[in-house]
């Protein structure tokens, strides 16, 4: 929490009205801290995975505070479900960041590239026999994640044909009405009974569709069945699991499957720093500070978006994949609305658009603090509150009575935690546009040209 | 005649996808026309009533004053405050709650309990049968209700400007995008926490509330003319005051030219005030009308239509006020219409799909560059 509440309270105490250069927004130039916390601060800021281990830390800190009386299973499940959405989050968060913060790409059809990447994949990898469900080609999983990225990245291909004529705030719009038309058209059952006709395939219309097995369940238990180990399985639940030290043994195989997105976490991270530092990178960057000096300097600039929004798409996809093909049943209606491009934005808005660091931290701080945070303080300030719900608002308002009213808010928190997260992207907007990390961006220049111009100042 | 063969081979050759639309289009017309006369030649052509076309065609076009009305406003903010705003579609839903909630107290008060019917049902259990809010029974409660949402929303769309977007006025369109989106999210939401999540019904069911036209087959409802009605006086309102005021002409200036119309000492911040006064209240009234149609309420249904109404302000070329009526209508005939060719589930994709169509060959709107209100 404090992570996030740091920025407000910044700006806003200054006393003196800031006449003192804004050391905050230039983290790696500010080599003056006037406090001991500071000089802690500014040395994890040298170092990402410092930064992102202590968010992480003070998250679990936060969730064994709010659950350790429930016992050991609550601790670890709640850790378990805050570190899968914090990794997926900070996943999707990377892939737009390619878009938003290093090609200036205004690209808010995300939810719709997972869906395309989440359905191929089940349509490849589920069964052909239509008795479960809606009908697949039965192939491999590996084979369904690959088509899923590679029909991600062909959809992609036709979102970027605008991208290359039209101004930010159009794409913006063209990119949300394409995910609008994936969805619709996933959720129509007469698209579900054309594909059926046609190559005997579905996609299950509005009731959606069941997700291939996770293979990571497989590791652990023998075709998947409870209480038939394999040797790994074996070993880990007799040492941490019910026969050790009491964990029950699906939260250790949700642990299992966290580990596996840290590690494409890792793989997205390292993909996109280098691409980032590579001269397709720093083509980007160009455009996204002036693309007229990009395509006059004889860059492509044309080709370089299309490539661009492809790779993009395709690690949407991919985290669509990881994130809701784990997820058991997906279905276009609640899960790929709109709303779920905008929790992504936010995410990369918090961590500051253009870090790839940013991103992992965005969307970590994101889903843990602004998502599932204000959900589980709700409940635990209405297990204090000892008074009956009232039905509606106007009842609470009726009631007069400040107890009534606070126990109608935390009881309908979900709305409120719409509020707020409103409300955090516009005062982002409004005091840190460069995100919680304050100036991260890279510059487009191979060579960093602030640090000059700014000496130069000085010795002035 | 050589000089016209060679001028649309050129044509074609410059803009092939244009040429592709309108082939599309003409297609389609052919179609249409095939199916009409009941003939059928290979894929083309089928059968369909005039009845039925017909009814399309005016649902859609009174489906589409209500977006074309929405529109006005997204348009107006886009031209004169240069940005696209994504918390228009939740002022329409703030403009029917408020509304409503003033028609049900009007029309049934001390007969149902008073907060169940300022929250337009969220409180209380109470029918719409009981409070019996229909414009044939209760005009005077849907009229008031109908000033209430544009005034009401007007002043909580300048309270929102001057809380949220007046302390980034000199930022970029994207910035300020993205601070509308969180204003989406604060509006949208407060309304589901006050209003509760529900659907609801709203209208009641009166006897005898349709006419028909009998040669076109057309049925007409009350609230459909009513919409009409109060839709197109809204848009002449709007019309003489853009023409015919210091205002407007202040405002159509700001909209063409905004570095101009400042050093000709046009007071900015005035119009932006007015601005958002006037979009908001339009905003609104459009929301409550649209009830008015649809009979039922929930908190979401401005966000779900802001897609639609972006189509409209799009198809008429962003920041034209005629442009964003007329493109309304297109959009709500297209709406309608295009279940003659492709299952109902599509109809809003099809709406999508030809706005992107439209911003991709004629990104200026089908209406021409204008650019002024």
């Amino acid at each position: 929490m404090s992570d996030e509440t740091n920025p407000e309270t910044n700006s806003e105490t200054r006393p003196d009205g800031g006449s003192e250069p804004d050391s905050d927004n230039h983290p790696n130039t500010g080599s003056d801290p006037d406090s001991a916390t500071g000089v802690l601060l500014d040395a994890l800021r040298q170092s990402d995975l410092g930064l992102v281990m202590v968010t992480l830390l003070l998250i679990y800190a936060g969730a064994t505070l709010l659950t350790f009386t429930d016992g050991l299973n609550s601790v670890v499940g709640l850790m378990r479900t805050l570190t899968f959405l914090g990794l997926v989050y900070a996943l999707s968060a990377l892939a737009l960041n390619l878009h938003w913060g290093y090609t200036g790409l205004f690209n808010i059809g995300v939810a719709g590239f997972m869906a395309v990447g989440v359905y191929t994949m089940g349509i490849v990898v589920r069964s052909p026999d239509p008795a479960f469900g809606p009908p697949g080609f039965g192939l491999p999983l590996p084979v369904g994640i690959i088509a899923g990225m590679a029909v991600a990245a062909v959809v992609g291909l036709l979102a970027a044909l605008p991208a290359l004529r039209l101004k930010a705030d159009y794409l913006a719009i063209v990119t949300l009405g394409l995910s609008e038309i994936i969805r619709l058209t996933l959720q129509s059952s007469a698209f579900d009974t054309f594909l059926r006709d046609t190559i005997g395939v579905g996609t299950g219309g509005g009731r959606g569709m069941g997700m291939p097995s996770n293979p990571v369940r497989e590791l652990f238990l023998i075709d998947g069945r409870s209480g038939n180990p394999t040797a790994l399985g074996d070993a880990v639940f007799g040492t941490l699991g019910e026969g050790g030290i009491g964990i029950s043994n699906n939260i250790l195989i949700g642990w299992g499957y966290v580990l596996v997105l840290a590690v494409f976490l890792v793989g997205f991270y390292v993909l996109l720093e280098r691409l980032g530092h590579s001269p397709f990178g720093r083509n980007l960057k160009a455009i996204r500070e002036d693309e007229l000096v990009a395509d006059s300097l004889g860059k492509n600039v044309d080709l370089i978006k299309i490539k661009v929004f492809m790779i993009g798409c395709a690690l949407m996809g991919l985290a669509g994949i990881l994130w809701f093909g784990s997820q058991g049943n997906v279905s276009p209606t609640p899960q790929f609305m709109p709303l779920l491009t905008f929790y992504i934005f936010v995410a990369v808005i918090i961590g500051g658009a253009g870090s790839n660091t940013g991103s992992v931290i965005g969307g970590i701080v994101f889903a843990t603090v602004l998502f599932e945070g204000p959900r589980r303080a709700g409940a635990a300030v209405r297990g204090v509150i000892d008074a009956p719900t009232p039905p509606s608002f106007a009842d609470a308002v009726a009631s007069l009575d400040p107890v009534a009213f606070l126990a109608f808010a935390t009881d309908n928190v979900a709305p409120l935690q719409f509020v707020f997260l409103g409300l955090i992207l516009i005062l982002i907007m409004h005091r840190r546009p460069d995100g919680l990390l304050g100036n991260r961006i890279e510059t487009a220049a191979a060579v960093d040209l602030t640090e000059r111009s700014r000496g130069g100042d000085r010795d002035e | 005649m050589g000089i016209t063969d060679s001028s649309i081979a050129n044509s074609i050759r410059t803009r092939p996808g244009l040429a592709l639309v309108t082939g599309l289009g003409i297609l389609l017309l052919v179609d249409l026309a095939a199916k009409l006369a009941g003939l059928s030649f290979g894929p083309l052509g089928g059968s369909l009533s005039t009845g039925r076309l017909g009814s399309n065609l005016w649902n859609g076009l009174v489906i589409g004053l209500v977006i074309g009305l929405a529109g006005i406003g997204l348009s107006m903010t886009y031209s004169i405050l240069s940005f696209a705003n994504f918390s228009h579609g939740d002022l329409v839903s703030t403009g029917a709650f408020t509304g409503w909630g003033v028609a049900f107290v009007i029309a049934a008060f001390g007969d149902a309990p008073f907060r169940a019917l300022i929250t337009v049902r969220g409180a209380g259990s109470v029918t719409p049968g009981q409070i019996g809010a229909h414009v044939l029974t209760t005009p005077v409660a849907v009229l008031l209700g109908l000033v209430v949402a544009f005034v009401a929303t007007a002043l909580i769309a300048l309270a929102l400007d001057r809380l949220f977007y007046k302390p980034m006025r000199d930022r970029s369109g994207i910035s300020l995008l993205i601070a509308s989106i969180g204003v989406a999210l604060v509006v949208r939401y407060l309304l589901q926490f006050v209003y509760g999540s529900s659907r609801r019904g709203v209208t009641a069911t009166v006897d005898a509330s349709n006419l028909v036209f009998a040669p076109l087959g057309l049925s007409v409802n009350a609230h459909q003319l009513t919409l009409v009605v109060a839709a197109v006086g809204l848009m002449l309102a709007m019309h003489f005051m853009l023409q015919n005021t210091k205002l407007g002409t202040a405002m159509r200036a700001m909209a063409d030219n905004k570095d101009l119309a400042l050093v000709t000492g046009i007071p900015a911040e005035r119009v932006v005030t007015a601005t958002w006064l006037i979009g908001g209240g339009l905003a609104g009234a459009s929301g409550y009308l649209y009830v008015l149609l649809r009979g039922t309420i929930q908190f979401d249904f401005g966000w779900l239509l802001l897609l639609l109404m972006f189509a409209a302000v799009i198809l008429g070329g962003i920041g034209s006020v005629y442009g964003a009526i007329a493109g309304g209508i297109v959009i709500g005939v297209v709406f309608t219409t295009s279940t003659v060719w492709i299952p109902s589930d599509f109809n809003e994709a099809a709406v999508f799909a030809v706005m992107i169509v439209v911003l991709l060959v004629r990104p200026e709107g089908i209406f021409g560059g204008v650019s002024t209100a």
